[in-house]
């Protein structure tokens, strides 16, 4: 049973309102005994593997992007039978409505998002301004690691194709729709190829997808780490990068989790219908030998050759 | 590898979460991580005397000093901010590892040695990548401060 979306003004003007909750409508949830009911589920997944140890919202589970979401082996996601049994040990079921959140503005926890999304999971919510404004609200925090009650959940296969760019994907979109990069100015131009202040993860060439739009992820996001108003993301993302309804959009980063961030505001804040996150993104496309790329702050053109 | 070579301290810490399961070790790292002493406040109020570790993954300081007097002990100095604990943690290990040894103790710890604490798997390896590079930073300032001296 879908348990009732959190009614407010600003989430109203969203395309779909209902993908987001507030630390009040969660705080209340939780004051309820409906998490703890299991009527919905809340989920932590951070950057930080052992931030959810040092406290968090009380019956909140936690999965980490990188040790439960990756394959171990083969750069992809975990398979069908493989995320059934994660979700059944973390108390969800395929009808169970989840609340995920986490820090950073919430980019691991759109990213863990857009994973479940793979599998097609119906209800799944962010929440808006994650961890950070649960804390400076100065909401609650346990330790307390309750065991939840396993869910039952299906193996569904992951259908990548409607949110998923591969390369090729990429290459074939090229100079037929809009391409948005999430990545910091820095590593736009070409100027380095890592995030400042973040581990060099080894891209052998620096710059962009030929016509992406410079669009960086935090962009979405307000200081208190919530998602922009509507308003807001319609002069950043049609007035700015371009975009109009109806578009088809690619948005990449370095390794797919921060344009995770971008496409949950393209696909559910401002309801395009069809947007990919291209994962393989500048740790793929800046390794591959004979792609174009584009230096420099110019969006760039796509070369005859690709296009031919 | 062994943990013959490790200095004892080192040693110790290495064979505490080797003999735990992976869930464990995730534990005690995060009990080294709420160990970490904080700054005094001579290098609090100077910030600038510390310097960033830019590999990892959440902000992290650090900075070397040497006593004067004739043990020759290093001391390390470590600043990261409490929503980092895996960063934190790994600090703890390496200040209860290492604080207080000489700068020779200090240069012969292996530079893959965070690979013996058993949680490459548990915290992945690009995670454990920010741990190798602290070390590599404690131990090119220790040799950079040993040749003045």
């Amino acid at each position: 049973m879908p348990y009732p979306v959190d009614e407010n003004e600003k989430f109203a003007a969203y395309a779909h309102p209902e993908r987001l909750v507030s630390t009040e409508w969660l705080a209340a949830a939780v004051e309820s005994g409906a998490v703890a009911r299991g009527e919905l589920v809340v989920v932590e997944s951070d950057e930080d593997v052992l931030l959810y140890e040092t406290g968090h919202i009380p019956g909140a589970v936690k999965i980490d992007w990188h040790t439960d979401l990756n394959d171990e082996v083969s750069r992809d996601y975990i398979d069908g039978a493989a995320f059934a049994e994660l979700a059944a040990s973390k108390g969800i079921s395929r009808d169970s409505t989840v609340v995920i959140y986490g820090d950073k503005s919430n980019w691991w926890a759109a990213y863990a998002l857009w994973v479940f999304t793979l599998f097609g999971h119906q209800d799944v919510r962010l929440l808006d301004g994650g961890r950070d404004k649960w804390v400076a609200e100065g909401r609650g925090l346990t330790r307390d690691r309750l065991a939840p009650t396993p869910g039952s959940y299906p193996v569904v296969e992951r259908d990548d194709a409607p949110i998923r760019a591969f390369k090729d994907d990429v290459l074939a979109h090229l100079g037929t729709g809009p391409l948005i990069d999430v990545r910091s100015p820095e590593e736009y131009t070409g100027q380095r190829t890592h995030m400042p202040a973040y581990p060099e993860e080894g891209a052998l060439r620096g710059g962009h997808i030929p016509t992406a739009a410079s669009i960086p992820w935090a962009r979405a996001a307000a200081e208190d780490g919530t998602f922009r108003s509507r308003e807001e993301l319609e002069a950043i993302y049609l007035g700015e990068a371009g975009l109009a309804e109806g578009d088809d959009v690619v948005a990449y980063c370095r390794i797919g989790e921060r344009s995770s961030h971008t496409w949950f505001a393209l696909k559910f804040l401002l309801g395009f219908e069809n947007v990919r996150n291209y994962d393989g993104s500048w740790t793929e496309w800046g390794n591959a030998v004979r792609v174009p790329i584009i230096k420099g702050a110019e969006r760039g053109s796509v070369p005859a050759a690709v296009g031919a | 590898m062994t943990t013959q070579a490790l200095p004892s301290a080192l040693a110790a810490i290495v064979d505490d979460f080797q003999a735990l399961s992976e869930p464990e070790r995730l534990q005690l790292l995060l009990e080294f991580s709420e160990g970490l002493p904080e700054l005094p406040d001579r290098l609090k109020d100077h910030p600038e005397l510390l310097e960033q570790v830019v590999e990892c993954q959440s902000p992290l300081f650090l900075t070397v000093e040497t006593d004067t007097n004739d043990d020759g002990a290093v001391r390390l100095f470590f600043k990261a901010p409490p929503e980092a604990p895996t960063t934190r943690g790994f600090a703890g290990v390496l200040h209860e590892g290492l604080d207080g040894l000489t700068a020779v103790e200090i240069l012969s710890v292996p530079d893959d040695m965070p690979e013996l604490l058993g949680l490459t798997r548990a915290i992945t390896p690009l995670r454990m990548r920010g741990m190798t590079a602290m070390l590599g930073r404690i131990k090119r300032k220790v040799a950079a401060s040993s040749n003045q001296g």
